[in-house]
């Protein structure tokens, strides 16, 4: 399914004394397939924007189109909807009630009236997608398990609904080297089966990791969109945004304003590696 | 010799809940105005040694001394805790005020300071992290580095000697983590307190003067940012990470390029190749 926005704008408490544009004239679309990373300052309008996308906000102007039917239109049943755009908050884990993990993820199925057996299968196949052991964990309480594996089994309530697109906004926040290796693995096995994800994230080495492409907001504008390698070959352009670029990117710039004659598009630590290790054998080799 | 701050000898903690040990015979001294960061994966102590360092908990067998201070001494239990503040993860549940200013003098009211000796002290500690424009705005309405600032500006004003900081920066974005650990940095290098950061982001550990792991309730590693980071292989079995040029560093010298061990930052780095590609330079 695609998600188009089209000149979509949205200001909250419209007409009040705390009125605030979070969004304007943003124009976008997003494929079937796509892993869409959003990046930008906390306050640009990223949160805001991905409620747009599976209709928990409406824009205050523009519109908001899946596979071309308007989002907001009349007769579109948006609780259907949802189901096909699975939303991951902020620190997804706060929203954990159920008493056993099986419970808590088969949550939303049972409210589509599955029968048991189909909750159960739901259950089995969302735990395995997050690498949680349903024979270890699936009757554990929630609440006894890690900051990380809690993240896991609420982003598993969320494709227990099967969506064909997924939005995690900040997936990684506050998880520890291990717990966000994790979440990574798994956001990139979900792309790779055919997934379209779009991810909200501040860091740029999540981004350059995972993204087929990068939308960069401030202040509520679209400002750039490209692959990785078109946005972070430009790190003036993002500095001057107050984002950074990976350091692999930083790197590359630095090395080439010495002199060092690389490409000036790379930014992975292994393209990097490899460039760096060719132009010092060509060095040994001439002397 | 210089002064210890903050010291643990043989502490174990154990949870009442819990059969193993949290930490197990750990043993350390902090000096007066190092700024040390403390690194570990999820569960393996390090925000228990935390709050073992002003008395939130106390140690199951073994002595923590705060400036000298034993924290099982009941008596001396605000002294300890005035002496060594603590910031945590959330900036959200640290705030109680409605009024910044009225935030920042929470902890002075409570030990009944004067009002007079009060007001100038609120104002130093706002003007110490830069929140002097902010004194009446409403906290709600600034972002979270902001609102972290304003907890050290609460802690700062009762004159700390020491400051503990469990993750304060991992629900910040990159911005507010700049400006959170700047702040920290700042006040640990011009006003001589003690810094104890309790990080994910090696990235910040790197800028410490001594970093120490914690695995397993253990003390696993400990030294200079250069002489840690450069374990690879063993951080990765910790469950952790280098910061991205160490790692590339190491990487390069197991394909036999000589770079030299320590490297931390893209400066560095680069300075290391082109002195390896251009000699004569």
């Amino acid at each position: 399914m695609s998600i188009e926005l089209k000149q979509v704008s949205h200001t909250y408490s419209e007409g009040s004394a705390f009125q605030s544009v979070a969004l304007k004239n943003i124009s976008l679309k997003i494929e079937d397939g796509e892993f869409v990373c959003l990046v930008g300052h906390t306050g640009c309008g990223k949160s805001t924007l991905v409620q747009h996308l599976n209709g928990l906000l409406k824009p205050t102007s523009g519109q908001v189109l899946v596979d071309g039917e308007d989002l907001n239109g009349e007769h579109v049943d948006r609780r259907k909807l949802r189901q096909r755009v699975g939303l991951v908050f902020q620190y997804p884990e706060y929203q954990l009630f159920e008493e056993t993990v099986a419970k808590d993820i088969g949550f939303g199925p049972k409210n589509l009236g599955l029968d048991a057996a189909q909750i159960d299968a739901r259950v089995r196949r969302a735990m395995e997608r997050v690498h949680m052991d349903y024979n270890k964990y699936a009757q554990r309480s929630p609440f006894e398990l890690s900051g990380g594996q809690m993240r896991r089994v609420a982003i598993a309530g969320v494709l227990a609904m099967e969506p064909e697109v997924l939005i995690l906004d900040e997936p990684t926040a506050g998880l520890d080297p291990r717990g966000r290796d994790r979440i990574l693995t798994m956001l990139e096995e979900l792309h790779r089966e055919g997934g379209t994800i779009v991810m909200v994230s501040h860091s740029m080495d999540d981004v350059a990791r995972l993204a087929t492409r990068v939308i960069v907001l401030a202040h509520g504008e679209l400002v750039m969109t490209g692959t990785p390698r078109e946005i972070f070959t430009r790190p003036e352009r993002m500095e001057e945004i107050g984002l950074g670029v990976p350091d692999a990117a930083r790197l590359c710039a630095e090395l080439r304003r010495r002199g060092l004659d690389l490409p000036e598009d790379l930014y992975t630590q292994a393209e990097l590696k490899e460039h760096i290790l060719r132009a010092w054998k060509e060095a040994r080799r001439a002397e | 010799m210089k002064e210890e701050r903050l010291s643990a000898r043989d502490v174990s903690y154990t949870y009442e809940e819990s059969a193993d040990p949290a930490l197990k015979k750990i043993s350390l001294s902090i000096e007066a105005g190092e700024f040390v960061a403390v690194l570990g994966h999820n569960g393996s102590g390090k925000s228990t040694l935390a709050k073992l360092m002003n008395a939130l908990y106390l140690p199951t067998e073994g002595q923590v001394l705060v400036c000298g201070m034993d924290t099982a001494d009941d008596s001396r239990l605000w002294d300890i805790r005035r002496q060594a503040g603590m910031i945590f993860q959330n900036p959200d549940n640290q705030i109680v005020a409605t009024v910044v200013e009225e935030d920042v003098a929470f902890g002075l009211e409570n030990l009944g300071v004067p009002h007079d000796v009060m007001v100038p002290r609120i104002k130093e500690a706002l003007k110490a992290v830069r929140m002097t424009d902010y004194a009446e705005s409403a906290p709600h309405m600034l972002s979270g580095g902001q609102k972290q600032r304003v907890a050290i500006a609460g802690i700062l004003a009762m004159q700390p000697s020491c400051l503990i900081a469990d993750e304060a920066t991992a629900m910040l974005d990159p911005s507010g983590r700049r400006e959170v650990l700047d702040t920290v940095c700042r006040l640990n290098r011009e006003k001589g307190i003690t810094v104890v950061w309790i990080t994910h982001f090696m990235e910040e550990a790197a800028q410490a003067d001594r970093v120490i792991v914690i695995s397993d309730g253990e003390e696993a590693l400990t030294g200079t940012p250069r002489e840690v980071f450069r374990q690879v292989d063993r951080m990765r079995e910790l469950h952790l990470d280098v910061p991205h040029m160490a790692a590339l560093a190491h990487e390069l010298r197991e394909e036999g390029m000589p770079l030299p061990e320590g490297i931390l930052t893209v400066e560095e780095m680069a300075g290391e190749v082109m002195k390896l590609l251009c000699p004569s330079n």
